[in-house]
């Protein structure tokens, strides 16, 4: 079975739901989820994640290191009820995550990593 | 009227604190960026309602806000720090190892005294950078990188950060912890480094040329060769711009500490706050003090009005100490308790402005017209 995030073409111009950190979400002035466009035809993390800083430029590097595109230290992605953050930035997005993204029934979700004592 | 402006930077946001050429009624807004530490801010003097300010957490990374309205609204400027030139190379790590250069966070902002869109920023690891659009883009100033002695750099404990800069025109100083104090005479094209007479304790060599601990550094206008260092331990004066140091701290209880200030309109008065040691960052005997020498150093005076004298374990951050240019000459410092005090009258009285901010990473002070 191909799945959206995996079928060539399925993705292209979808806009998926992005639920960011409330930092981020004052940085960029925005409230709740955000809507943003794909520009590829593949649903990865990367490809949400340019979506992302497309629509919100002032987001860069916030999220990822603006030179090596790693994920900093204690962002998390999460779709799902599923921890993405350690998967292969390019990977197609699991198939049941792909497909309810895609339809929009659940947001990719930008988590600022739990710390304190 | 007169209306003097403190930019205070904290662990948890920035504040601007407002009062009259009185300097007893203040009021406080903030904190803006809320959550976020703010190393520093300052506002240009060639417009003082652009202010700039340096925003960092160890989740989102490092921006940096510019005011054109001195404080009352923020836009986003330029984050984009690289280092220059591809590979940046390394730099001695704690253990002795070799670790590639790291952008971290910007500890600093000066900006140009006769371009408000023009403004130099401090770096973790070390590095020198300035904007010529306010701060949209950022370039890197490589000469200091690529000086020979900064593969041997060696981070302080709080990191290997430049944290002063002092532009006197083409002639720029810039220090770093724990690498020392480096001068150039060429607007920041070259480096070399200008630490002779420092002597630290863990540098085996006593003529090391870099590797000292300098925590800050200022001059006063008037006498541009004239410099004032807070080392790590030891107050020290160079009279030659750099060239050499003799130590000033004289009869000081302690001179181990973090900022010094330069009286606006006396350039041989010059402040510190005693901390106990390097391994007890706080004031000696649980009382906040101010010490002031008014001979450039060697003789000192305790300034003690106002400020606690008990069971006090705050310590004070390298740029949190700041002077006004009014005629009775006022002097600020906030503290790691969250206080900023003030003295309207060049250090003999003090009084808090606030009491209960997050710890206090850096003052500035503004006067507007």
């Amino acid at each position: 079975m191909t799945s959206p995030g995996a079928s060539p073409g399925a993705a292209l111009g979808t806009q998926v739901r992005v639920v960011l950190p409330a930092h981020l979400r004052n940085l960029a002035g925005v409230h709740g989820e955000v809507l943003v466009r794909l520009s590829v035809p593949v649903l990865t993390q990367r490809a949400v994640l340019d979506a992302v800083e497309s629509r919100y430029p002032v987001l860069g590097g916030t999220i990822r290191d603006r030179r090596t595109g790693k994920r900093r230290a204690f962002i998390r992605f999460y779709a799902c009820e599923q921890d993405l953050s350690n998967e292969p930035p390019d990977a197609p997005l699991p198939d049941a995550v792909a497909a309810a993204i895609v339809a929009g029934t659940e947001p990719f979700l930008v988590v600022g990593a739990m710390a304190g004592g | 009227m007169t209306q003097v402006r403190v930019l205070a930077g904290t662990r948890k946001g920035a504040f601007v604190l407002t009062s009259d050429g009185k300097r007893d009624k203040w009021s406080v807004s903030g904190p803006h960026f809320g959550g976020w530490e703010v190393y520093h801010m300052k506002g240009s003097p060639a417009d003082p309602d652009r202010l700039y300010a340096s925003q960092n957490t160890g989740w989102f990374g490092q921006l940096i806000q510019r005011s054109d309205d001195g404080g009352a609204t923020w836009q986003p400027a330029g984050n984009d720090f690289g280092y220059a030139g591809g590979d940046p190379g390394t730099h001695l790590w704690y253990d002795g190892t070799l670790r590639p250069w790291e952008f971290k966070r910007i500890w600093h902002l000066e900006p140009s005294p006769d371009d408000p869109d023009t403004v130099y920023a401090g770096g973790e690891d070390a590095a020198l950078y300035k904007s010529a659009d306010g701060g949209l883009t950022w370039t890197e100033l490589t000469g200091l990188r690529v000086q020979p002695s900064a593969p041997g750099w060696q981070p302080g404990a709080g990191g290997l950060c430049l944290h002063t800069i002092i532009l006197q025109k083409s002639r720029m100083f810039v220090a770093i912890s724990a690498a020392g104090t480096f001068r150039s005479d060429d607007s920041g094209e070259t480096w070399r480094p200008v630490n002779r007479g420092l002597h630290s304790e863990g540098i085996p060599d006593g003529d090391a040329e870099v590797g000292h601990c300098v925590h800050h550094v200022e001059a006063h206008p008037s006498q541009p060769d004239t410099l004032f260092m807070q080392k790590h331990w030891d107050v020290m004066r160079s009279d030659d711009g750099g060239l050499s140091w003799t130590e000033v701290s004289g009869n000081l209880p302690t001179d181990f500490g973090f900022p010094i200030g330069v009286h606006a309109h006396e350039p041989d008065t010059i402040y510190v706050v005693p901390i106990t040691s390097d391994s007890l960052h706080y004031p000696p005997d649980g009382r906040l003090r101010v010490w002031r020498s008014r001979s450039g150093g060697n003789e000192w005076e305790e300034l003690s009005a106002g400020l606690p004298e008990r069971d006090c374990y705050v310590n004070v951050y390298r740029d949190a100490m700041a002077v006004d240019t009014l005629d009775s000459c006022g002097v600020y410092f906030g503290t790691t308790g969250g206080q900023v005090y003030v003295s309207p009258d060049s250090g003999d009285s003090w009084a808090p402005i606030v009491r209960d901010l997050p710890a206090v990473l850096s003052v500035e002070v503004q006067v507007l017209s």
